[in-house]
């Protein structure tokens, strides 16, 4: 069991590094205490949408910053308010600090500043999504792992009947590490 | 026209020679008037001489009827010339040989271009080769790795099974076998990453001493089972964060230690770190010590094989022997005392430079081998691997690592008495800020319940009383050291007459080796107290510190008093708290604030198998929102505006709450809800006023419960929520607290048993 502890560790230091560095914050972890046989890919499914409604919102505060008739700032405090109202639910910390900095910019109708916290909350959203991809990755790689043993220990007729004690140790070791269990039939 | 008796022939043939030089001058005069009848007038008429010069030129006589002629020739023909023949030959061939320089030299410049217009594509090819070399070696590497892992995985597994000794032995082997292949391509890799130079340091705050504890915990079995003392010092000037790579810092970390643990049999593994600055007031100091031959502290040496080493045997550098260790750790003392006062000067600079060392007892390195030691692949002997396993990688990966973080690793080493390996990094120092930040969600907390506790530890070496001490100071403990059971307990007593309990330490340390070594003075400290004055006061709890203890060696401390927990080497700050804990009985504080399990069972009991409906413009929170009630147990359903929240919420509806974000676009929730209540009074009208249906009477008022989602709870005015009908409020995201007491008022909890 010595790899699947490294892989927890792995996991473990990963997710904790996150958290160490403000990427995401506490609301991230109760998200991920969400998820279950019910809803296994919920967290990937919940940042998935925001990725998707992240990338929309920062194109239209580029587009309307670049008007040269004048920029809509309502627009944007509009924009800005949706996003730090998603990141704050998902509990991309870093993401909404950067939401908060630019209000104060588009408040004060400051065109230059807010182009400088356009850049900056494009940053926080790309370094929080290769983070969550990673972290993703490296669950379903720990579910795929799962999913072969139990195939392979389950399906292996000419050895002793395997013992399930193990099977069951597998599974706790996983939502431990904070994966959850494919149903396998 | 002249005659005379002159001889004119002689005179002109006189004449003619002195102006020809050598050649003699043929000259024949012609009386040409009749132009077919040349009369000869002078000359010989038979004489042609060399016909193929001739130079024939008019003469006037002044006479108007007659016309002459003179007629000049060589009498000889001239020789060819031999001189013009032969320059002309040899500028000619002057000619050929500039000729054939020059094009000799442009031959060879086309042709050293043409070999340079190669060369350089052959260069352009062994570059794309080196890279496909070794993106090949990597991927290969890494699809090696993967199934790799499977066959670990799958011995795992097998080895928790029953087994017959054979199989388990085959299992056991082929799990070794695999295991050391893992280790080869991830190192593999790592090489071709520096290689390929995309090894990247990342800069993020850690904590030096809890890598160490890791590294040291992760060894700390190999080493026991060994018998070798493990242990690790950090100077107290070491910041407790710094900016830096924990990754590749405790990856160095674990090769040298690694390499120490494989390599000896006896004696200690001391790994110390220290700020780099110190080393020259060490320096000088040992020079002092040598020149007063030998220190003047009261240090037990029982034997002239004894060094001042952590376990005695004698290690390769001596600078981590007492002798030097002291001044450093004095020094520090001294200085961390007076500067607490003071502004840190150091503090203004932006890096902090700190030197590790790790010191062994073990084979050492052959002096012919040294100076390959960092080459991969080298290692000392071709037996090497085959005993001791490895592949000689680690440590031209350690040297590429420390140079990557801006220091120098060196080495000394002496056969058969052991090796220290030392390397300087560079790291950055943390701000406050980040420092705050990060200390909240630190992975190991060492417990504050040992503040200000007073420990005695009996040690004979010194080095290892001082690492002990490092690790209890970590605690807040307050530790004094003595190099004898009968020196701590003079301490205790006399401390215990004079000034009562308050000098009176809590607890006693004593190291096992000191223990069994001191026999005489093994009567229990307790026994010596009690005997000491009558006044009865508190026993110090006395515990001892062991690399290996045997059950026979157990029973004797527990026989003499010492308390049942012994603390393992090496010597962890985590392991003696708890190891404390269990002996004082000092608990950890619970921790403030909700236990999640029950929180979560409370609102469940409120929240099951109601029907919900979500309102909230953006689908991230919608999701959220839904996905955190659905966990309750309840029935969700989402809307994305106030326009569809209306249409879902026509009477009759079956929904027993609403959770309503307020700013959406079109309408926003105060609007939605005033509609709603609108519909639900128009409605609960027609009831009232209309049929006394039983039905419709049970059913009484329509009123479903709207609660305002929004993120700023603070500043959420109540009254508004409440001017427009709405019955209460929650924070979004949810906050469990939070949405039980707003919940709370609608729901009744059911009894757990129907959950």
């Amino acid at each position: 069991m010595d790899f699947v502890n490294q892989l927890q560790r792995k996991f473990i230091d990963y997710s904790s590094s996150l958290h160490r560095e403000g990427i995401v914050d506490d609301q991230f972890t109760q998200l991920r205490k969400l998820e279950d046989e019910n809803s296994p890919h919920f967290v990937m499914e919940v940042a998935s949408l925001f990725f998707e409604d992240c990338e929309k919102l920062i194109n239209n505060m580029a587009i309307a910053l670049e008007q040269k008739q004048g920029v809509d700032f309502k627009q944007i405090e509009e924009c800005i308010h949706q996003l730090k109202g998603s990141s704050s639910s998902i509990g991309a910390m870093r993401v909404k600090n950067a939401c908060i900095a630019f209000r104060s910019f588009s408040g004060a109708q400051n065109r230059e500043g807010c182009l400088r916290c356009l850049q900056q909350l494009s940053h926080e959203y790309s370094l929080l999504k290769n983070k969550l991809q990673t972290l993703f990755r490296v669950s379903v790689a720990s579910r795929c792992l799962y999913v072969c043993l139990v195939i392979f220990c389950r399906g292996n007729e000419h050895a002793e009947p395997f013992p399930d004690v193990l099977v069951f140790q597998l599974e706790k070791q996983i939502v431990a590490a904070g994966g959850s269990i494919p149903r396998v039939h | 026209y002249l005659g005379g008796a002159f001889d004119v022939e002689s005179l002109v043939e006189n004449l003619l020679g002195q102006l020809a030089g050598n050649q003699a001058i043929l000259v024949n005069v012609y009386d040409v008037t009749n132009s077919s009848d040349h009369l000869i007038m002078y000359g010989h008429q038979n004489q042609d001489g060399d016909l193929a010069l001739l130079h024939e030129s008019k003469l006037d006589f002044g006479d108007p009827f007659r016309k002459h002629t003179m007629i000049c020739r060589y009498h000889q023909k001239a020789p060819t010339s031999w001189t013009a023949l032969t320059t002309a030959f040899l500028f000619f061939v002057i000619c050929l040989l500039v000729g054939y320089i020059l094009y000799g030299a442009a031959i060879h410049i086309v042709k050293v271009e043409d070999d340079f217009h190669e060369m350089q594509e052959l260069k352009v090819r062994a570059e794309a080769a080196d890279v496909a070399k070794s993106q090949f070696l990597a991927t290969v590497s890494h699809e090696i790795r993967t199934p790799m892992n499977g066959i670990l995985g799958m011995l795992a597994l097998l080895l928790d099974t029953d087994l017959s000794s054979t199989q388990r032995d085959y299992a056991q082997t082929a799990q070794v076998c695999g295991k050391a292949l893992i280790t080869l391509i991830n190192e593999v890799l790592d090489r071709a990453k520096i290689e390929a130079g995309k090894l990247e340091m990342e800069t993020v705050p850690f904590d030096l001493r809890s890598i160490l504890d890791d590294v040291l915990s992760l060894f700390s079995e190999k080493s026991r089972n060994k018998g070798v003392e493990l242990a690790v010092f950090v100077s107290d000037k070491v910041p407790e964060m710094v900016m830096g790579d924990p990754g590749r810092f405790r990856q160095i970390i674990t090769n040298l230690v690694g390499n120490s643990v494989k390599f000896t049999e006896r004696g200690h593994i001391f790994v110390k770190v220290h700020l780099a600055e110190n080393l020259k007031p060490m320096a000088e100091a040992k020079a002092e010590t040598f020149l007063n031959g030998g220190s003047d502290e009261g240090v037990l040496v029982s034997s002239a094989h004894q060094f001042k080493t952590l376990s005695g045997y004698e290690a390769a550098d001596e600078r981590n022997s007492w002798d030097s260790f002291k001044y450093l750790v004095a020094d520090e003392e001294s200085q961390y005392n007076a500067l607490i006062n003071m502004p840190l000067a150091g503090e203004t600079s932006q890096n902090v430079t700190l030197m590790v060392s790790v010191e062994d007892t073990g084979i050492g390195i052959p002096l012919i081998a040294q100076d390959r030691v960092f080459m991969p692949f080298m290692q000392a002997d071709s037996s090497t691997s085959r005993n001791y396993g490895g592949t000689g990688i680690g440590l031209s990966i350690t040297k590429c690592l420390v140079e990557l973080m801006g220091g120098h690793i060196s080495f000394v080493s002496r056969p058969q008495v052991g090796s220290t390996f030392s390397f300087t990094a560079a790291f950055g120092r943390c701000k406050k800020a980040s420092f705050s930040d990060t200390k909240k969600s630190n992975t190991e907390d060492l417990p504050s319940s040992f503040q200000g506790l007073k420990a005695i530890v009996v040690d004979g070496k010194p080095v290892r009383a001082a690492v002990t001490r490092y690790h209890l100071k970590r605690l807040g403990m307050l530790v004094e050291v003595g190099s004898s059971v009968k020196m701590a307990a003079s301490a205790c007593g006399k401390n215990g007459s004079s000034c009562g309990t308050k000098n009176q330490p809590d607890i006693i340390l004593v190291e096992k080796d000191s223990w069994l070594s001191g026999e005489d003075g093994g009567l229990s400290l307790g026994m010596l107290d009690r005997k000491q004055n009558g006044h009865v006061f508190k026993l110090p709890k006395m515990i001892l510190l062991a690399t290996n203890i045997t059950n026979a060696e157990l029973e004797k401390a527990k026989a003499a008093g010492f308390s049942d927990t012994t603390i393992m080497k090496p010597v962890r700050a985590s392991m003696v708290a708890a190891c404390l804990q269990q002996v004082l009985g000092i608990g950890k504080k619970r921790q403030a604030g909700k236990d999640m399990l029950n929180g979560s069972l409370v609102l469940r009991s409120l929240l099951y198998g109601k029907k919900i409906l979500v309102v909230d413009d953006n689908m991230v929170n919608r999701r959220v929102a839904a996905g955190a009630l659905k966990k309750f147990g309840a029935a969700v359903e989402c809307a994305d505006s106030g326009k569809a929240a209306l249409k879902l919420l026509q009477i009759p509806h079956y929904f027993d709450a609403c959770f309503m974000d307020i700013q959406m676009p079109e309408m926003d929730g105060f609007e939605a809800t005033r509609r709603i209540r609108k519909m639900e009074s128009q409605a609960n009208e027609q009831i009232n006023g209309g049929s006394i249906d039983e039905e419709s009477a049970r059913k009484g008022k329509w009123h479903v419960p709207i609660l305002a989602m929004t993120a700023d709870v603070i500043h959420a005015t109540y009254d508004e929520c409440l001017k427009c009908g709405m019955d209460g409020y929650v924070s979004k995201p949810f906050e469990e607290e939070n949405l039980y007491q707003a919940v709370a008022k609608f729901f009744k909890a059911k009894p757990m048993s129907e959950l």
